[in-house]
């Protein structure tokens, strides 16, 4: 379980003060999918990144299965059984998808095991293990990987930064499915997509650094209007 | 051979024992064991210090091995050794050198490698640089390459200095005729006060003549680096020249690429990117479980020896 209390996050912006998250307070339970929505600059992946350690708090507390991680390193945090797979995916000049995974899980995988991670987001492990992770790989590649390596982890707290961004080919069906797949773990994903926002059995709407609305699905879905993209576009009023 | 060649011969050969087919194993100066096979034939210089190794036409799959081993101070190497490659052949090269210098003087090896590659033949010739040795003299290593291409033929070159090499100065010269390809890897890791230059000169004359020159670099401590390519197209070609550096500490990297397409046919292209380590890469290997120390250790290994 995850416990965030009265989190801040502010910046110095041109010699002002900047509140990007401001006084959040939320409890994420184990075996449960959550899904974090909202605008561009609503804060989301400013949460994601302050829950992994990649940005540090103002102020507040960050409790994970009681433990408070609020001044302990990323890798400390990964250690504990976070796991975070980013909105971009990194590249690298000189690393291999093996050597990711390899890292990832803290052991040698055989080409079996590889293709057991890689199966699961659609790549066939042959064709991908000895590819450098460098922009020769397309984006919804590199998204697919990076879903890979984050779910080889298997954390005990999940998080996903819009892992729908740039799929390409593959279906919305299988990512759904994958996430659905996700038990025993806390889940958390932050996308705009209705279909995603179809398997949350919560669902977090945030508005300039606040949480505007929680709950669980059928009572936030029905609020929250959809583009004809399947994209959110605002919440309905009453 | 002692435990010191032994170590050396690891480190840039990969040789774990004297090796089978042809070789030439040269130790302060000397050739200290030598095998011709009737493949490959080596042949020692009359007028100067060196070997002639003599690739015979259609010989495949083969490798020749020709380290260099200097455990000497106040000692100067140089040798001249000539590659002529028949047509139609593919072959591994295995060249390197390793200093061991535990004394206050300097110990330098100068390697005059030239290759004469025949048409369609395929030439795989990699050179590791090695130092070590806890004396105050400096290892010196300025290796020198020259590289004839005859039509069809290929060359991947890999160069590599893994670490301990006081001071180099490396230059290649290739000259590449029609449907040719050269592909150079450098990887050099400096640390200290150690100071590398390298310098490419890559003439396409030939139709289709491509290269393609790749240098990964980590400069450490107050290291400097410099890397020059000039690439030259005179004929329908395509050549490509790459600088990465990774700059750690106080360390610098200078590139200093040149392109000039003579022929208007020619397409060149130059990148280069110097920098310390992005930190989204070392935040991405922290968030799966790797310490910041192990992170940057990770990423340097991969980046110069993947």
């Amino acid at each position: 379980m995850l416990e965030i209390k009265n989190l801040n996050y502010a910046v110095i912006e041109n010699g002002a003060k900047k509140n990007i998250l401001n006084d959040i307070n939320l409890t994420f339970k184990d075996n449960k999918i959550y899904v974090i929505t909202g605008h561009n600059g609503s804060g989301k992946s400013t949460l994601l990144k302050i829950i992994m350690g990649i940005a540090q708090k103002t102020d507040g507390q960050i409790l994970f299965n009681g433990q408070d991680i609020s001044n302990i390193s990323i890798n400390e945090r990964a250690e504990l059984g976070i796991s975070y797979a980013f909105q971009q995916p990194v590249t690298f000049k000189g690393l291999k998808v093996k050597d990711l995974l390899d890292i990832a899980t803290s052991e040698k995988h055989n080409l079996s095991a590889m293709c057991d991670i890689l199966s699961k987001v659609g790549l066939c492990a042959k064709d991908y293990i000895d590819r450098a992770l460098d922009d020769k790989l397309s984006g919804g590649e590199l998204k697919r990987i990076e879903l890979a390596v984050t779910l080889a982890r298997k954390g005990k707290l999940n998080m996903f930064d819009e892992p729908e961004a740039g799929i390409d080919l593959w279906s919305f069906e299988n990512l759904t499915a994958l996430f659905e797949n996700l038990k025993g773990a806390t889940n958390i994903i932050v996308s705009h997509q209705k279909r995603i926002l179809e398997i949350a059995d919560e669902i977090i709407l945030m508005s300039d650094g606040k949480v505007v609305l929680q709950g669980n699905r059928e009572k936030v879905l029905p609020k929250l209007s959809i583009n004809a993209c399947g994209r959110l576009r605002e919440v309905n009023n009453g | 051979m002692d435990k010191i060649d032994r170590e050396i011969l690891e480190r840039v050969a990969d040789l774990h024992k004297v090796p089978t087919g042809s070789f030439n194993i040269r130790k302060n100066g000397e050739s200290v064991a030598r095998n011709s096979t009737k493949d490959i034939e080596i042949v020692p210089k009359k007028n100067k210090s060196g070997i002639d190794i003599i690739v015979k036409d259609g010989v495949k799959n083969k490798s020749v091995h020709i380290p260099v081993i200097l455990t000497l101070g106040d000692f100067h190497d140089l040798v001249y050794n000539d590659f002529y490659i028949g047509k139609d052949c593919d072959v591994t090269i295995i060249a390197g050198c390793g200093i061991h210098n535990k004394t206050c003087k300097d110990s330098q090896h100068d390697g005059v490698h030239s290759f004469h590659i025949g048409k369609n033949s395929k030439v795989k010739y990699v050179e590791k640089h090695y130092g070590t040795g806890e004396g105050s003299g400096k290892k010196i290593l300025n290796p020198i390459t020259k590289i004839y291409m005859k039509e069809g033929s290929c060359m991947n070159f890999e160069s590599i200095q893994i670490g301990g090499v006081s001071s180099t100065i490396r230059k290649t010269y290739a000259k590449i005729y029609d449907h040719c390809l050269l592909n150079i890897k450098e990887n050099i890791l400096t640390t200290d006060n150690q100071y590398a230059k390298t310098y490419f000169k890559v003439e396409l004359l030939g139709e289709n003549s491509k290269c393609d020159v790749v240098s990964h670099s980590v400069a450490e401590g107050q290291s400097y680096q410099e890397f020059v390519s000039d690439m030259i197209g005179k004929n329908k070609s395509f050549g490509h020249v790459e600088c990465d550096g990774i700059l750690m500490d106080e360390g610098r990297i200078v590139s200093i690429p040149k392109i000039d397409a003579i022929s208007k046919d020619a397409s060149l292209v130059h990148e280069a990117a110097i920098g310390k380590i992005a930190g989204d890469q070392l935040i991405k290997l922290m968030s799966l479980g790797l310490s910041q120390e192990m992170a940057e250790q990770t990423i340097i290994k991969g980046f110069l020896y993947n």
